[in-house]
């Protein structure tokens, strides 16, 4: 399994990019082929202000619903619409066009709760 | 149940092999899906695939009075079958409740094979042998057999290839024993998928050898192992019920639609007087099937039904159909309301997606 060293990481299966004062979300390699088939994303509403570990998007495959959960407490600022039309980007490119929200983060000392790649991996073995 | 409780089929080590995903059901563990769903239901709608069917149970029951006894406890007529024959059946409770829903066999002049659901087996086994006189004989064998279902519109070319150009395959609904490599096995024309299909019975030590064959024999027309996932995806799309969801010791069969397997003629089997009771005073439930009208989240079971604000009933199958590609379900929603064509809401975390009531099944071969 891909798990990039250069992300952060939530024991839900999240990884976290940094820009700046925003952290860019989506699931990793693991967490789609475990779900497999993805079909339907339903994304967290612009503004909407998260705690962390708060469900705040639903991502379905053919068997089951699940819940996707802000790593950090924030805000959203993007989420992404092009699943909405082709949930499968999350499968084929998890770490890339398949990533799901923008939190802008409220304190970044949060980011230190996260896992690095090296832990992420030791979790999945 | 813990994993450690649970059971395995002969076949588990492959599965393992495989790289399949492996989750508890009905008291066994066993491969949800290998690579895909879709790909797996796919594989199955347009050439072939082969599920592991070892967890579900096989009941014999034999004897002089075996029939006229078991015409007593299921809801079909077994005098319709000759040897050779299945059909599709119920073992009700008193009250016309469920208990399960099989394929009873007759394979010799005074024998017949019950093949019940895994969940159910020995559930199954305790309610008959409760009832059964002394001369009638009633074994559990499901834990010597072991089987596969082979499902596809390429079925009958595999037949061939495994069992010989010459060998005929059986008719629809019957069942034969043939002779492959040294082993028996007994080749059932069934199903679950709404495809052409055979079940394919043996001895669990025999498992792998046929397991193993059938794959490399079924490379060249495109078979694929699948799993429970696929297998439920393509049955909710021909409206096939899954028992502990579409049925249940809460339900009776004229309410689930599937009245035609019930001979209300016979003059006496457990559940009878109950249904006939709920067929003259109507069902106030009706089994139905849906289709979502757009592109949104799958239905799921236990979401609840509307019509307009009024609440009707609950979804207790769900998914998003691979051949259809919008989401489907089977719902019991009350008589008034269970009309094909209704439009409905099924409502999902809250919120209401439209969807219309729909003639079963939802998935028709072109």
């Amino acid at each position: 399994m891909n798990v990039p060293d250069n992300l952060l990481y939530a024991e839900t299966h999240e990884w976290i990019r940094r820009e700046s004062d925003n952290v860019r979300v989506g699931i990793t390699d693991h967490a789609q082929s475990e779900l497999t088939d993805v079909v339907y994303v339903e994304l967290p509403k612009i503004g909407r202000q998260a705690n962390a570990k708060e469900a705040i998007a639903v991502i379905e495959s053919v068997k089951a619903a699940s819940d996707i959960y802000a790593p950090v407490k924030g805000t959203v600022i993007e989420a992404n619409k092009a699943l909405e039309a082709d949930p499968g980007l999350i499968n084929r490119e998890p770490y890339g066009e398949g990533w799901i929200f923008v939190l802008k983060i409220d304190n970044a000392d949060d980011l230190k709760q996260l896992k690095d790649a090296a832990a992420y991996q030791k979790q999945i073995g | 149940m813990s994993e450690s409780a649970q059971k395995t089929t002969p076949l588990y080590q492959e599965h393992v092999r495989r790289g399949a995903k492996i989750i508890p059901f009905g008291g066994w563990l066993m491969p949800v899906q290998y690579i895909s769903i879709v790909e797996e239901h796919q594989a199955v709608r347009n050439n072939i695939g082969i599920f592991d069917i070892s967890h579900m149970g096989q009941l014999i029951v034999s004897n002089l009075a075996a029939a006229e006894w078991l015409n007593t406890m299921l809801t079909n007529n077994i005098e319709k079958l000759e040897v050779g024959q299945g059909q599709y059946t119920f073992l009700l409770n008193e009250r016309g409740g469920i208990i399960d829903d099989l394929i009873i066999y007759q394979i010799g002049e005074q024998k017949f094979l019950l093949v019940v659901n895994a969940a159910r087996t020995d559930e199954d086994f305790a309610w008959m042998d409760r009832h059964r006189p002394k001369d009638v004989d009633l074994k559990n064998r499901s834990a010597d057999f072991g089987g596969v279902a082979i499902q596809g519109p390429r079925v009958a070319k595999l037949f061939h290839a495994l069992f010989g150009e010459d060998v005929d395959l059986p008719p629809r609904n019957h069942i034969v024993d043939l002779g492959f490599d040294g082993i028996n096995v007994s080749v059932a024309r069934t199903g679950y998928t709404g495809e052409d299909g055979v079940e394919v019975f043996f001895r669990g030590e025999d498992a792998v050898k046929f397991w193993t064959a059938a794959l490399k024999k079924g490379g060249p027309l495109g078979i694929k192992p699948c799993g429970l996932g696929a297998r439920d995806t393509l049955r909710l799309e021909v409206c096939y019920p899954l028992n502990g969801f579409d049925l249940s010791p809460e339900r009776n069969p004229i309410e689930a639609g599937l009245g035609f397997f019930v001979d209300l003629t016979k003059p006496n089997f457990i559940g009878r007087e109950a249904l006939l009771k709920a067929k003259e005073n109507g069902s106030p439930e009706k089994l139905i099937a849906f289709r979502m009208q757009a592109k949104g989240p799958p239905p799921r079971v236990h979401y609840s039904v509307f019509d307009k604000s009024e609440r009707i009933g609950e979804v207790t199958s769900g998914t998003l159909s691979p051949s259809l590609n919008y989401g489907i379900g089977m719902a019991y929603v009350s008589a008034p309301h269970a009309k094909i064509g209704t439009r409905i809401d099924i409502e999902i975390r809250g919120q209401k997606f439209p969807a219309i009531i729909e003639k079963k099944p939802l998935y028709k071969k072109s």
